[in-house]
């Protein structure tokens, strides 16, 4: 592939790619039920009220 | 034992090879280098051996944390960031009064401003990362480190890294790349340590005992990530001599430029700002006792960071030889980060929602708050530089510096020190820090030095940048270099000013962290009062009538 190839690919294909692939990161946090879930981990660092034991 | 005995001796090997390297070396710098090597090898070969377990009668604690690394990870960030401020203090004076630069090669700001860029980013921040994210990891999977030596390793082959490039600089090792100088054969020894910090930090979240991964380490796995493929592309070189310290880059004109700004601006988003936002996500919470305000906003913000930051290096090369179009892609999405820079600013300030009071009454989220203040204004001043017609004007001035240093000293500086704040009576398993009043004493010079150093360098660069564009009628620029220079004399006396509070800062913070790891608790009075006045604490009783 030389570079004409290569430019062509990254503001065509390559763009939708990484357009698609960002909305779709974006919006998995916006899925039905990931409020909890991202509550639950949010209050992760604080669970079991102790931080210094291994288990 | 055969273990232990097999590793002191491939030890010992190595320090053969590199005594053999500094006898065949061409360049004295080289050979300075190998001993370096050798004599590392030679202390590791003896500390493998005193410190081993021969009777096999050494118990580990697993219900503990693996602490350790992360304990000489505090001692290390505290000596570095002390040093690599103090070289600081140094080329800024040289700025002011070239007299300092001794005549001496080894001394002239040429090499030491390296020297200090190194040390403040590589070695106070890199340790800082390092310490923090086996801290951070442990806790947040709820598992030890997965290779406990690989991680000791990993200490040491970093320091060793910040050894051999801070001599090389001094010596004029360099293979003048920002950001980027050590030679090629540092180069692969930070290759090494590298892959071995990402086999520690990946195979302890393989093991975790929590199902989530917590943000904070998507962070830390990005840094460390990106950070390594930035390094192996940006010091793609050819040595001249297998036995000497000078190198030639891969690529040349327009396409190394590029490449190096393209690591150069990502050692900025991925070291400085992912690394350190890691930090932010799980100290920030942790100390404000309350969850990070928007979990959904910290993952929006995660990836429009990584989508949007690697394209942003080409606004270090406006008006040069690079194409138009790249340059215009490199502002626009420069522009853009402005947005995730500030929903991440915006979502570890209001983390503190409904807590404000605790900015008045813990230090600590003082020093947290002012980070996060320095990390929004710096990512607003970011964007608007890199706009072409404003980088006519700043680019190449002194404005550039104070830009850097307001997101160096502001962002990264204070949420270093409020870490390290954090960790240091938790890992030595004291009641408390040394003293807290100490912390407003640290958060005060340094606030008042980052204002002073900012400050004076808005005006430099601004004039600078002006006078050098002055032409008159004829068409002749107005103003010699010279004289711009001279100009500028009294702002780098108030930068030197500002440097030198931001070390007594420092200093301050230092002296902290010692008495704390050494036991001792000052006696003060406590940052706050408990208002209770126990006459009026009392029902109102039926009174008779008169």
């Amino acid at each position: 592939m030389n570079y004409d190839q290569l430019r062509h690919l990254a503001d065509s294909w390559g763009l939708v790619a990484m357009g698609v692939m960002f909305v779709t990161f974006v919006g998995w946090t916006f899925r039905k039920g990931s409020a909890q879930r991202l509550d639950e981990a949010a209050n992760m660092i604080f669970k079991d009220g102790c931080d210094d034991k291994a288990r | 034992m055969q273990a232990t005995v097999v590793r002191a001796g491939g030890y010992v090997a190595v320090m053969v090879v590199a005594v053999l390297a500094t006898a065949k070396a061409v360049d004295g710098g080289f050979a300075v280098h190998m001993a370096i090597v050798a004599l590392a090898a030679l202390i590791a070969a003896v500390a493998t051996l005193r410190t081993a377990d021969f009777a096999g009668t050494r118990v580990i604690d697993r219900s503990e944390y693996d602490d350790e690394p992360v304990r000489w990870g505090v001692i290390a960030t505290t000596f570095w960031g002390v040093v690599g401020l103090l070289v600081g203090l140094t080329i800024a004076l040289q700025l002011t009064f070239p007299a300092l630069n001794l005549g001496l090669e080894w001394t002239s700001f040429g090499r030491l401003r390296p020297l200090h860029t190194s040390a403040v980013i590589f070695a106070f921040g890199g340790n800082a990362l390092i310490c923090t994210s086996f801290y951070v990891v442990q806790r947040t999977c709820r598992a030890r480190l997965a290779f406990p030596t690989l991680a000791r390793f990993v200490f040491w082959g970093y320091q060793l890294f910040i050894v051999l490039a801070a001599t090389g600089y001094v010596m004029g090792i360099t293979e003048a790349r920002e950001y980027a100088e050590p030679e090629w054969y540092v180069d692969i020894w930070l290759t090494i340590v590298w892959v071995a910090y990402l086999a520690v930090f990946v195979g302890t979240l393989v093991r975790r005992r929590e199902p989530h991964i917590y943000v904070a380490n998507w962070f830390y796995l990005s840094f460390i990530i990106t950070v390594a493929m930035l390094h192996l592309v940006n010091n793609l070189s050819m040595p001249v001599s297998w036995v000497g310290s000078k190198s030639y880059s891969a690529f040349a004109g327009v396409q190394d430029a590029l490449t190096q700004w393209w690591y150069g601006h990502n050692a900025v988003g991925f070291f400085l700002t992912a690394g350190f936002l890691a930090m932010m996500y799980y100290f920030v919470p942790k100390q404000t006792e309350r969850p990070v305000y928007s979990y959904r906003l910290s993952i929006i913000h995660f990836w429009s960071l990584i989508f949007l930051y690697i394209w942003a290096g080409p606004h270090h090369l406006h008006y040069t030889a690079l194409p138009d179009w790249a340059q215009t892609l490199g502002m626009v999405f420069s522009v853009m980060l402005w947005m995730p820079s500030w929903g991440g600013m915006i979502n570890g300030l209001m983390t503190l929602n409904g807590a404000w009071d605790k900015i008045r009454t813990d230090p600590i989220i003082r020093m947290m708050v002012m980070a996060l203040a320095f990390y929004g204004m710096s990512t607003f001043e970011g964007p608007m530089m890199s706009i072409k017609s404003v980088n006519s004007l700043s680019h190449y001035t002194d404005w550039t510096i104070g830009h850097v240093h307001s997101g160096a000293l502001g962002w990264n500086g204070m949420i270093t020190f409020a870490c390290m704040y954090y960790m240091t009576p938790r890992l030595w398993k004291r009641e408390r820090l040394y003293s807290l009043r100490l912390i407003n004493w640290h958060f005060w010079t340094a606030t008042i030095g980052i204002v002073l150093y900012t400050a004076s360098m808005w005006v430099a660069g601004i004039m600078q940048g002006l006078l050098w564009r002055e032409y008159g009628a004829d068409g002749y620029l107005v103003n010699s270099f010279a004289e711009v220079v001279a100009a500028m004399h009294p702002m780098y006396l108030i930068r030197a000013a500002g440097g030198l509070l931001y070390l007594s800062g420092a200093l301050i913070f230092a002296f902290n962290i010692g008495m704390t790891i050494a036991g001792k608790i000052r006696d003060e009075k406590p940052m706050t009062e408990t208002p209770y006045n126990p006459a009026a604490d009392r029902p109102l009783l039926a009174q008779p009538a008169e």
